[in-house]
């Protein structure tokens, strides 16, 4: 008998406001391990929020935020580190540190986290490199990479702590329908090969079509639709119909 | 008398900020890797700045100096005059303003361009505390590193006073030092020099609050960058009066 998949992130009626905006209202949803959920919604509506809000970044007005079965609302900081190892991230622009070079850009998490010793550090670090095809590059700082480098590379940061889940902030952004599919494939590869789940805001529904199991649609604030592809594509809401068809 | 509140909540959000970076410098663990880049880019790159403008500034004050002291026939006091102005507040004061433009801007643009571009949020995502990390060497950089600046730039300021008066009277650049260090005691030369300690805390904290703090994105970087100078100079100034209260207190003979 196959044990029951276990959950990678549920997010349990939560609820953020800044100021007078709420940008999350009552949202509740979960995906399971080895999943690929893609956010979609029109610009303002929370998206991104929800990545920080899974990461610890931002706190929730109410509301769970349970992340590989932990409540991360309310963790002390040396809870959240254990919590912050099983997720990895990538920004919307990468967020490289300007001051590092790539190699000291993955090499950092790697020194900070965990205890490999400096040739082990040096060998993760050129092999996810190498993954994302910057194995030449390691060298070079974030202001001398192109776009899509800089997006390579923030994958690899996220992705050199080894992480269950991966966050991924408009991974196609900024870029030609050829890089952005570069990208899509190295996230679908982790997904493949490594079981991650991944849990990707974007407004590229051609990309979120061909990798997302999962879908949620955001509103307003509101979750207006979750399901499988075809699921949001039969909605009754519209503006999840229009995202996911159009 | 909103602007009354919105000043207070201001002045109590920076004073919070400085007795965190307090609290922070002194538990572990500490960021040596950090602090020595720090220490690199405020003390060696502001080196050069510091010496010639100490050497112009000495050069131009003894020039000034000259003339007025020529109508008194003193002008056998050149030296001590530019020795003691220099070492006591000369030096410490414009060394802490020039820090002020050159690194303040630097730190609070710096640390807003990486609030705005999520550096700082890539940080903490990864577990590292990024007040520890970012704002809390450059605090310790600037607090370090301003007495050496301090000291090049009094040694500059005499060098130039140095240069001016040999090439106006001629004076043989032993007798110059010698009177130059005639009228200096230790305690004209230490306290000024280690109030500067608190000139590159308020450079630090100051720069790296507006930078740290801000919200408003690429707009915001400027904006710290304009803030930090403006008010790290004008709190420097308003801590020299103070300090020198202090001075006095503790080092009576320096009053004199």
């Amino acid at each position: 008998m196959n044990a029951a998949p276990s959950i990678a992130v549920e997010f349990r009626q939560v609820t953020k406001s800044f100021g007078t905006k709420r940008v999350l209202n009552d949202v509740s949803f979960r995906i399971e391990q080895g999943q690929a959920l893609c956010v979609l919604g029109r610009s303002g509506t929370g998206k991104s929020v929800t990545l920080k809000l899974i990461m610890a970044l931002m706190r929730p007005d109410s509301g769970e935020v349970n992340v590989d079965q932990d409540n991360v609302v309310g963790m002390k900081e040396n809870q959240l580190s254990l919590v912050r190892k099983k997720l990895g991230y990538l920004f919307q622009d990468a967020a490289l540190f300007d001051s590092l070079t790539l190699y000291e850009n993955l090499a950092l998490p790697l020194s900070r986290l965990t205890k490999k010793s400096r040739d082990e550090i040096d060998d993760v670090t050129r092999r996810v490199l190498t993954d994302v095809g910057l194995g030449a590059d390691g060298a070079k700082y974030p202001s001398a990479l192109s776009g899509g480098m800089k997006k390579r590379a923030g994958l690899a940061r996220a992705l050199v702590l080894e992480p269950k889940i991966l966050l991924a902030d408009e991974p196609s952004s900024g870029l030609d329908r050829i890089t952005a599919a570069e990208i899509d494939e190295l996230l679908m590869r982790r997904k493949s090969e490594h079981g991650t789940a991944l849990i990707i805001v974007t407004h590229d529904v051609h990309g979120a079509r061909k990798i997302a199991d999962r879908v949620a649609v955001l509103d307003k604030g509101n979750l207006v639709a979750f399901g499988s592809v075809a699921e949001v594509s039969q909605s009754d809401n519209d503006v999840a119909r229009r995202l996911i068809t159009e | 008398m909103q602007w009354l509140g919105k000043w207070i909540e201001f002045v109590g959000k920076m004073g919070l900020f400085g007795l965190q970076v307090l609290v922070d410098s002194l538990r572990p663990p500490f960021e040596f890797v950090q602090l020595s880049r720090q220490l690199a880019e405020v003390g060696n790159r502001s080196l050069a700045l510091i010496v010639v403008s100490g050497f112009a500034l000495g050069a131009v004050m003894t020039l000034h100096t000259r003339s007025t002291l020529v109508t008194f026939g003193a002008t056998a006091m050149i030296p001590a005059v530019q020795a003691v102005s220099f070492f006591v507040e000369i030096g410490p004061l414009v060394a802490g303003l020039l820090l002020a433009g050159r690194v303040g801007s630097g730190i609070g643009a710096v640390l807003a361009n990486m609030r705005a571009s999520e550096q700082i949020d890539a940080i903490e995502s990864l577990s590292i505390d990024s007040f520890k990390f970012l704002v809390v060497p450059r605090v310790l950089a600037c607090v370090i590193a301003l007495p050496f600046l301090t000291l090049f730039m009094d040694f500059a300021g005499l060098l130039g006073g140095l240069l001016s008066e040999v090439l106006s009277s001629h004076i043989a650049p032993a007798l110059y030092l010698s009177r130059a260090f005639d009228y200096l005691q230790w305690s004209n030369f230490i306290a000024p020099t280690l109030k500067t300690t608190v000139f590159g805390f308020i450079i630090g904290s100051v720069s790296a609050y507006f930078g740290y703090t801000t919200d408003k994105g690429a707009q915001g970087v400027g904006e710290a960058a304009t803030n930090s100078v403006v008010v790290s100079s004008l709190l420097i100034i308003v801590a020299d009066v103070l300090l020198i209260k202090c001075i006095f207190f503790l080092f009576p003979d320096t009053a004199l």
